[in-house]
């Protein structure tokens, strides 16, 4: 190891998170950057890898939307084959750079952010919000699903990616994180103001790009109904930084935190790309009307890597607006969250200070020791989806990283070092 | 029928969980119901209760365990609801706190960066571990915690005296510092004599007279029990009295020991005669002839007391303190009913029981404890219930009377039995209301005593203040009230009991001596300087309920929710010190 400790390891990966620089860049389709999605019938996936039969519903259903909108079925039985007779290659999202919400199903002409990380000089990809109800990313495939699709590929998306043409250098995330922050979001499940300061930021350039002024409404109307807009661009944003952070290739830092519905997976500094995996649990919350705990389907998405970043859940003290909503019981639930957090993170970023915790900043860092050592397992603000496919969101609440998977590093990393 | 319920990743302290049972134990229908964490250790009581089942066998130390035995099904709901409700009560009752609660030593110290010692009551397979942490991080060490090896004692005391910091124990039952009770502690009034002392209830009983003679403690600092052993060879007793020699607030120093190894007691005396202050020490069990010098020696706790306090007004040292007229008018017994049993909450209270019981049998001053008796011969019975015999799985006497209550019940049963000896201790820690709680118990003994045609006495003592949290007179009331009869301290409870049946103690008058003073180096590194002249900042790493005592008094406090590292996982235990 090039570092005389693993706290020193730790202290030279989250000075590689504090020092990040993302900028949003552009909007483009996902096989213009991935270039596994040209090779054959390939559909990335959220969480660690995963087979088609082990797919939980809501996932399976995006894989049948997600062919449907490619046009390699014609329709859903069509798809179910195809998809169940091993056609279509399966590859998590963070293997190429990228992370998808909820099933996090990505095909190659669905138009994806482009963050780059300007201090290590990587960058991340996520699809765009499509709003809430009946979404993709819950699974659902109807034909209102792939016709929004189909808009956000052909309107939506070039006009955010000419609007961002015409800015000078793209959009600075740190900036409109650090003051989303303070107007009560945690980026996970609560981004209204940071999508109302995304909408700021870009729509005077909307306003100047050559486009048909029913499309340009379309486009405005959109972003200003879609509260969620950001949470894509955050988890591009976490993605970016986290994975420039990564390169340091010492020490306990939990660099990846990802469901696929049936496991868990993290991914700590110290042990590069591999998976360390345990079953997920299932969120407990609130739900809709008509819908239970029953409804549930067990914990999946890429967006932990907002935990992983520092916000989302471990940020709960920032939003008190939506602890009722992920089922705690208030202003001190939440304080008491972001508290037991803190002792599983090795420091906090200063860079994204949240008034309502006397400017503390937020969690920086989880170090895969404190949480076995604690006991304490991160906690994730998370969307609840419908076990069916194709149901769609039906609650919202909270979840627990399993421990299982941090043991599973730690002896893993002690092996690397020779220490047993 | 038994029935087990698992509650995985459920960690609650042993305290809790023993009132819990105490509470679910009083269910109509239940035989027989123990809660605890299902720790290895836990679950050999278990299976001494006869309460080992195999879903217990599967549980982890990280996981809480109710097992009933009952015969009727429904009542374990019953238990389970009532636990819940327990452990919700307790969230909510802890819900407005005056203190930040962590879970480990890095936002401990980040929540309170000018801590200078952390007070420790995790079970003590832990402790050393804790202890080292703390000591590591510069901090002071109050070690409430027992069952550590002598040798991590040692360990421990070693490296605190080379960084210059105390460990005060482990099984240091109580302190006093800066007029802040520590642990079980009662709440004096703050003066100039300073106490250093290996023994909990030792110091209690001094400080609580010295208070109600209208003197006060400056700094009263707890040793541990094996500190004056000579393995550990007094090295906070030694760096205790330096301390408080370097502080410039006390005026007397009062030394509290049972009987010490000869060549640590020689090595302890030699640097009290290089002391600048008067000195008064007792070592139990040691029945004093003379005062040598600066250092004026004692017989009973009481004399300790009273003698700190003449030297601290200046006042001329008696020979004795001990002497006085301790009669009860109109003793009647019947033939063969002479025997005193005592029976202790406090072990040092106990001990100094057994040393005049022995002295007036003739016995000699020197005592031993055997099998939870720290005295037994000829129907004389002095019971220190605090023992780790009696304590197995169970609150300690002071916090529940269960245990003392059989006690009384059986010695009242005994038609030797003349006179009962208590002791009531007041203070943090202990019950709202130990009379009360064992009145029934005194009640039911008197009237057995008296439907066989005897007379019964029982003679107590409460060891307080008016300013503890219970109410002082009212327990002394409320004790005369049921025919007690109630003497200002243990010495002369003990006198009077012993009086009842025909014993005295004679005592020696003491003269006084004088010795050449010696030249110890009685320099202090600067934490403990500034430990004596500081008020204290406290990481509570353990126990919730003893931050009571610290808010109320308004020290700076953190409550450290400690837990067993990776849940007592072995494997990971081991990884994670390998990662370090």
């Amino acid at each position: 190891m090039q570092y005389n400790s693993i706290d020193e390891a730790n202290r030279a990966v989250i000075d590689r998170i504090t020092g990040s620089a993302p900028f949003l860049v552009d909007v483009v389709p996902a096989k213009s950057k991935i270039k596994e999605l040209n090779e054959g019938k390939v559909l990335l996936h959220a969480g660690p890898p995963i087979k088609w039969d082990d797919m939980t519903g809501p996932m399976q259903g995006s894989c049948i939307g997600a062919s449907l909108y490619e046009g390699w079925a014609a329709n859903e039985e069509e798809a179910e084959k195809m998809l169940a007779g091993g056609e279509v290659k399966f590859i998590p999202c963070h293997h190429v750079n990228a992370v998808g919400p909820m099933g996090g199903i990505t095909s190659a002409n669905m138009p994806v952010f482009v963050v780059e990380n300007r201090s290590t000089g990587n960058e991340a990809y996520c699809i765009m919000n499509e709003g809430i109800g009946k979404v993709l990313r819950f699974g659902a495939y109807s034909d209102e699903v792939i016709n929004r699709l189909k808009w956000m590929q052909d309107v939506l998306a070039p006009t955010i990616a000419k609007a961002l043409k015409l800015t000078d250098d793209g959009l600075n995330l740190n900036v409109m994180i650090a003051k989303a922050i303070t107007m009560g979001d945690e980026f996970h499940q609560r981004n209204i103001a940071a999508s109302l300061i995304f909408l700021k930021e870009i729509s005077p350039y909307i306003v100047q790009v050559d486009m048909d002024e029913k499309e340009r409404h379309e486009v405005i109307k959109f972003l200003a109904d879609t509260d969620q807009f950001f949470l894509n661009i955050m988890m591009a944003t976490g993605k970016a930084v986290l994975d420039g952070a990564r390169q340091i290739e010492e020490g306990t830092v939990v660099t990846a935190m990802c469901r696929n519905g049936k496991d868990f997976g993290i991914r700590i500094s110290g042990m590069g790309d591999e998976w360390f995996t345990a079953p997920v649990n299932t969120p407990q919350g609130l739900f809709f009307t008509g819908y239970s705990q029953d409804d549930a389907n067990s914990d999946i998405g890429d967006s932990a890597i907002t935990e992983t970043f520092g916000v989302g859940g471990f940020a709960m003290i920032a939003a008190p607006g939506v602890t009722r909503f992920v089922g705690a019981g208030g202003f001190s639930d939440a304080l008491s969250t972001s508290n037991e957090m803190t002792e599983i993170c090795i420091d906090q970023n200063s860079n994204f200070t949240i008034p309502t915790w006397d400017f503390q900043g937020t969690c920086l860092g989880i170090d895969a020791r404190k949480v076995v050592e604690t006991g304490i397992e991160p906690v994730i603000n998370t969307g609840i989806a419908h076990k069916k496919a194709g149901l769609g969101q039906v609650g919202a609440g909270t979840v627990r990283a399993p421990k299982e998977c941090f043991e599973k590093a730690l002896e893993a990393y002690a092996k690397k070092l020779g220490l047993i | 029928m038994i029935h087990t319920i698992i509650k995985k990743n459920s960690y609650q302290d042993s305290i809790n969980l023993m009132l819990l049972t105490n509470e679910v134990s009083a269910i109509e229908g239940i035989n027989k119901v123990q809660v605890m964490m299902a720790t290895p250790a836990n679950k050999d009581i278990f299976k001494g209760a006869g309460l080992y089942t195999d879903e217990l066998e599967t549980a982890e130390s990280n996981d809480m365990a109710i097992v009933v035995d009952t015969d009727s099904e429904e009542k374990v709901q019953e238990v389970v609801d009532k636990t819940e409700q327990y452990l919700k009560d307790q969230s909510i009752s802890g819900g407005d706190q005056a203190f930040e609660t962590v879970r480990t030593w890095d936002k401990a110290i980040k929540t309170l960066p000018n801590a200078n010692m952390a007070m420790i009551s995790v079970p003590g397979q832990y402790a050393a571990e804790e202890g080292h942490a703390a000591l590591d991080r510069g901090l002071h060490v109050f070690m409430f915690s027992d069952n550590v090896p002598m040798e991590a004692e040692a360990e421990l005391k070693q490296k605190a005296h080379e960084k210059g910091l105390l460990v005060m124990g482990p099984d240091c039952g109580t302190g006093i510092l800066d007029g802040i009770p520590m642990a079980f502690a009662n709440v004096v009034k703050k003066g100039r004599i300073g106490i250093v002392g290996a023994s909990g209830t030792g110091i209690q009983e001094v400080s609580s007279i010295i208070d109600r003679l209208g003197e006060g403690v400056s700094h009263a600092i707890g040793t541990g029990g094996r500190d004056l052993k000579d393995p550990i060879g007094a090295i906070t007793m030694m760096d205790g009295i330096k301390a408080l020699e370097n502080h410039t607030q006390t005026d007397v120093i009062a030394i509290i020991s049972k009987p010490p190894a000869k060549e640590v007691r020689d090595k302890v005396v030699d640097l009290l005669h290089s002391v600048s202050k008067p000195v008064v020490a007792i070592f139990l069990g040691e029945k004093p002839e003379q005062h040598e010098g600066n250092v004026y020696q004692a017989y009973t706790l009481a004399e300790t007391a009273q003698i700190a306090v003449d030297l601290v007004r200046s006042n001329d040292i008696k020979e004795d303190y001990n002497a006085g007229d301790y009669d009860v008018e109109g003793v009647t017994l019947k033939e063969g009913q002479n025997a005193v049993k005592g029976l202790f909450s406090g072990g040092t209270l106990a001990s100094e029981t057994a040393v005049l019981l022995s002295d007036a049998l003739g016995l000699g001053t020197s005592i031993t404890n055997e099998d939870g008796y720290v005295f037994k011969k000829d129907g004389h019975e002095v019971v220190d219930l605090g023992d780790d015999k009696y304590t197995q799985g169970k609150p300690h006497p002071m916090i529940d009377p269960e245990t003392r209550a059989k006690f009384i019940e059986q010695s009242a049963q005994d038609e030797k039995t003349a006179v009962i000896l208590l002791d009531f201790v007041l203070g943090y820690g202990s019950h709202d209301d130990m009379a009360s709680a064992l009145l029934p118990s005194i009640e039911k003994a008197f009237a057995h005593a008296k439907s066989e045609g005897r007379e019964l006495y029982i003679v107590a003592s409460v060891c307080g203040t008016t300013s503890d949290p219970q109410d002082y007179q009212g327990h002394i009331n409320r004790l005369r009230d049921a025919g007690i009869i109630v003497k200002d301290n243990n010495n002369e409870a003990v006198r009077t009991a012993l009086s009842i049946v025909g014993l005295h103690v004679d005592d020696i008058k003491k003269a006084h001596v004088d010795v050449p003073a010696t030249q110890n180096d009685l320099s202090v590194s600067d934490q403990v300087q500034a430990f004596v002249n500081e008020r204290p900042s406290i990481i509570n790493v353990g126990l919730k309920s003893f931050t009571n005592a610290l808010t109320d008094n308004n020290a700076q406090v953190v409550q450290f929710d400690w837990r067993p590292v990776a849940g007592g996982n072995e494997k990971m235990r081991k990884i994670l010190s390998l990662l370090k």
